[in-house]
């Protein structure tokens, strides 16, 4: 029997998947077919969505892109009916395609069964080896052993810390308490990154399994999921994975007949970015504001309720039962020296490829944008790679043979942060980027230090009068030093980072900032108070629908002939420029 | 009694008993707060005052120090949302892939701007940070649809067809 696969992820629904597998679900129906039809996750190529992936009785796969609801009668019709691929629809299959560069340098630990597996079937994770670790290690029931499977694998926590995952099980092992927490960091605040998201929507059983192990290393028997309530398709998938966990003894009272026994609860965050801090996570759950505190005590002395807790990121939990699987060898022959295995990235921006991609560490950001991510849409130039979101920052194209690893990375001035990768070109002012993540930043300060509460917000106040046209001359200085006092001066991550965007742009673009304060200029022609507005004579057809939105009626001309924008009134809003059908607004 | 009140009220005594049913299964458990205001926020689609005092009065914590939970998160409101919750994304991808026109352009067109509500009461705007499409972006949700690879334009059309939608029902 052919088995249809339908990639619903949040990314696969957005683009119209509900509807293609209805469609499809119909289709079958209505002719009577014997097919296997079901969902996956997400399948990485998130430019290509929706994709629908048919197997033939003979295993062989083929993947299809864009799929619309006229491809899904041409998919019925050849492929399932007859058995002829719409080859031209296909973007992977045996046969070389376009994509293939896509795959070719990526390797598949964590996202292993992400677009693979139905994440709602216990018994798909099962027959794709889950559980298997799981079962070993309670056989062994050695902690002390496995705590040194994972120290030797060399993983570091994948929440953007980088710690070394085994020290840390292996602080939380030695510390006595008569009860003990784990906690799966899956709070992804990072505003333009989906790895956690897409691993708990793709494969929820990888992660319950990694955070089962982890309890058994280090003496605990309960755990929280502390996950985004703005993700309820991961937070539905979850709670049913949990369920059937239980079903089939890997959760609950003495786990596959072992003294071992475990349970895990979910907690819905709120929305603060804040509380993906872990000491702030661990007052959120006690149902407080979400504010960090001093650390020490670490969480592993003092954490949930006062008790022992070792807390990680979902993906450093999702690796850890294939290493269990795979020994630690295997995982640390990947990387570099000092950043073992692979790393999951959320790519987008300015990227022709834009999805979720999984390599190797010590892979150079040239390889991730020209040749997984195809290269940057539209023909316009590579400009930079934004990695660690808020807490992190930019780095330049010219440093784009750069091999991705802790060290490197922390190098540049940004940080390896959780996997948020945005590309962006030349149309992309980096003050403004800048700005960008401060404004992030400074609206989730708690507020507890005065430093991080006060100091960013006079730092975007700079900012903000640079791209307004109204900078000064000792900006640049000025917001240097406010970027080390908060550095500095403040308690959590959250302050202690926050100026790194900024930090990182004046250090790698500092001429774009030249060019802001003192020509009144933006190079990249985006920040509006800094671009004329003018009309090209030559596109314009005197349609006056710029002239009928202008809020100040600096727009005339007649109809049917070519307008001009008048300068002394424009307030440059933009809105002609959007709202021009012909793009006959330029920006000088 | 005012309206707003009034129709407080009237929500109130229709959900009241589910939500107060709810409440007293929590009683006890440690770090209840955050779920209990979850559900005060599923039952009346934002959290009531009244809540506020049962909430307050079961778990033993003072009604101010549980409005500055509610204020801490941005998940919760204490005032109810239209009929339709437009989010904007204005994660990374889609800031730079340019949202910010994209904002313009919803804004213009409902006269509101992120956080208000229309008059009528039928279009709430929200900005939230990445809806997790970011190969789609620039992105926004109206309810529970997503609309990707936005232009100022088509988001204005699309606005639009929702306000069409509204008048013909009203009709
Ligand atoms: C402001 C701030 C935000 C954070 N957000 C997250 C997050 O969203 N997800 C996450 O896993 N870790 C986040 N962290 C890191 C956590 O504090 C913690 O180091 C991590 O969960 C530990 O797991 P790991 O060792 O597996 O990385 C954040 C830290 C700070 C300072
Ligand atoms: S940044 Fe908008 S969907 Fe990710």
């Amino acid at each position: 029997m052919k088995k249809i696969k339908v990639g619903l992820g949040t990314c696969g629904i957005s683009a119209g998947g509900m509807k293609v597998y209805e469609e499809l679900e119909k289709e079958i129906g209505e002719k009577n077919l014997k097919v296997d039809l079901c969902e996956t996750g997400c399948m990485g190529m998130c430019y290509k969505e929706v994709l629908v992936e048919v197997i033939d009785e003979d295993g062989t796969s083929s993947l299809y892109g864009e799929v619309t609801s006229d491809k899904i009668k041409g998919i019925i019709n050849n492929h399932i009916m007859k058995n002829q691929p719409v080859e031209e629809w296909i973007v992977k299959n045996e046969k070389p395609k376009e994509d293939d560069t896509f795959f070719a340098k990526q390797k598949r630990i964590v996202l292993r069964n992400c677009g693979v597996i139905n994440p709602s079937s216990i018994d798909e994770y099962i027959n794709a080896g889950g559980y298997k670790a799981l079962e070993l290690v309670l056989k062994e029931s050695d902690p002390v052993k496995l705590i040194n499977t994972i120290k030797e694998s060399g993983l570091r926590g994948r929440g953007g810390g980088g710690f070394l995952t085994g020290m840390k099980w292996q602080f939380a092992h030695g510390a006595k308490s008569d009860k003990k927490y784990v906690i799966c960091n899956a709070d992804e605040g990072d505003p333009g990154a989906f790895m956690d998201r897409s691993v708990l929507e793709s494969d929820p059983h990888s992660v319950l399994e990694g955070m089962i192990i982890c309890g058994f290393a280090i003496g605990s028997d309960e755990a929280y999921i502390y996950v985004r309530a703005e993700y309820p398709r991961a937070v539905y998938r979850l709670k049913n994975a949990i369920k059937q966990s239980h079903e089939k003894g890997f959760l609950g009272k003495n786990i596959l007949g072992s003294r071992f026994s475990f349970k895990i609860k979910i907690k819905e965050g709120a929305g603060a970015f804040v509380c993906g801090e872990e000491t702030a996570l661990i007052a959120s759950i006690e149902g407080k504001r979400g504010t960090p505190r001093i650390r020490p005590p670490f969480p592993a002395n003092k954490g949930l309720f006062g008790k022992p807790t070792n807390i990680n990121n979902v993906e450093t939990f999702a690796n850890v039962p294939w290493i269990i699987m795979n020994g630690a060898e295997a995982f640390a022959s990947l990387g570099t020296p000092n950043s073992k295995g692979t790393k999951v990235f959320a790519l987008a921006g300015k990227i022709a490829r834009g999805g979720l991609v999984e390599v190797p560490m010590g892979i150079t950001i040239n390889e991730i944008v020209h040749e997984i991510g195809g290269g940057i849409k539209g023909n316009k130039k590579f400009k930079a790679v934004q990695m660690g979101g808020p807490s992190g920052g930019c780095i330049p194209s010219s440093m784009g043979a750069l091999e991705i690893d802790y060290q490197q990375i922390n190098k540049t001035g940004a940080i390896m942060g959780s996997g948020g990768l945005v590309v962006v070109d030349e149309t992309t002012c980096m003050v403004d980027m800048a700005k960008f993540f401060l404004r992030f930043t400074q609206n989730e300060s708690c507020g507890k230090c005065t430093f991080c509460r006060i100091g960013t917000k006079r730092m975007l106040e700079i900012l903000e009068r640079i791209t307004d046209g109204r900078g000064e001359k000792d900006d640049i200085d000025l917001l240097l030093d406010l970027a080390d006092t908060i550095k500095n001066n403040t308690l959590c991550g959250l302050g202690q980072t926050a100026p790194n965007p900024v930090l990182t742009t004046i250090k790698y673009f500092r001429e774009e900032y030249e060019a802001h304060i003192f020509n009144k200029k933006c190079p990249a022609h985006s920040c509006s108070a800094l671009v004329n507005y003018k009309i090209d004579a030559e596109k314009c057809i005197g349609c006056t629908l710029c002239v009928r939105n202008c809020p100040v009626n600096a727009i005339t001309g007649e109809k049917k002939k070519p307008h001009s924008i008048n300068q002394e009134i424009c307030i440059k809003c933009g809105k002609c420029f959007d709202i021009c059908k012909l793009n006959a607004v330029i920006k000088d | 009694m005012t309206g707003e009140k009034q129709k407080e009220k009237d929500i109130g005594k229709r959900d009241f008993i589910d939500f107060n049913a709810a409440l007293w299964k929590y009683n006890g458990e440690k770090g209840a707060m955050i779920p209990l205001l979850q559900l005060a926020q599923d039952t009346y689609g934002y959290i009531p005052e009244f809540a506020i005092d049962s909430i307050s009065e079961i778990v033993g914590i003072p009604s101010a120090e549980i409005y500055g939970v509610i204020t801490f998160y941005s998940q919760f409101r204490l005032k109810p949302f239209g009929k339709y919750l437009i989010r904007i994304c204005e994660g990374t991808a889609c800031h730079v892939n340019g949202a910010k026109s994209i904002l313009r352009a919803i804004e213009d067109e409902l006269g509101i701007t992120i956080d208000e509500t229309t008059d009528d009461g039928m279009f709430t705007f929200l900005s939230v940070a990445c809806l997790g499409c970011c190969s789609l972006s620039p992105v926004m949700m109206i309810n529970e649809d997503t609309y990707g690879r936005l232009t100022p334009a088509k988001a204005r059309d699309i606005i639009r067809n929702y306000k069409k939608n509204i008048k013909e029902v009203t009709a």
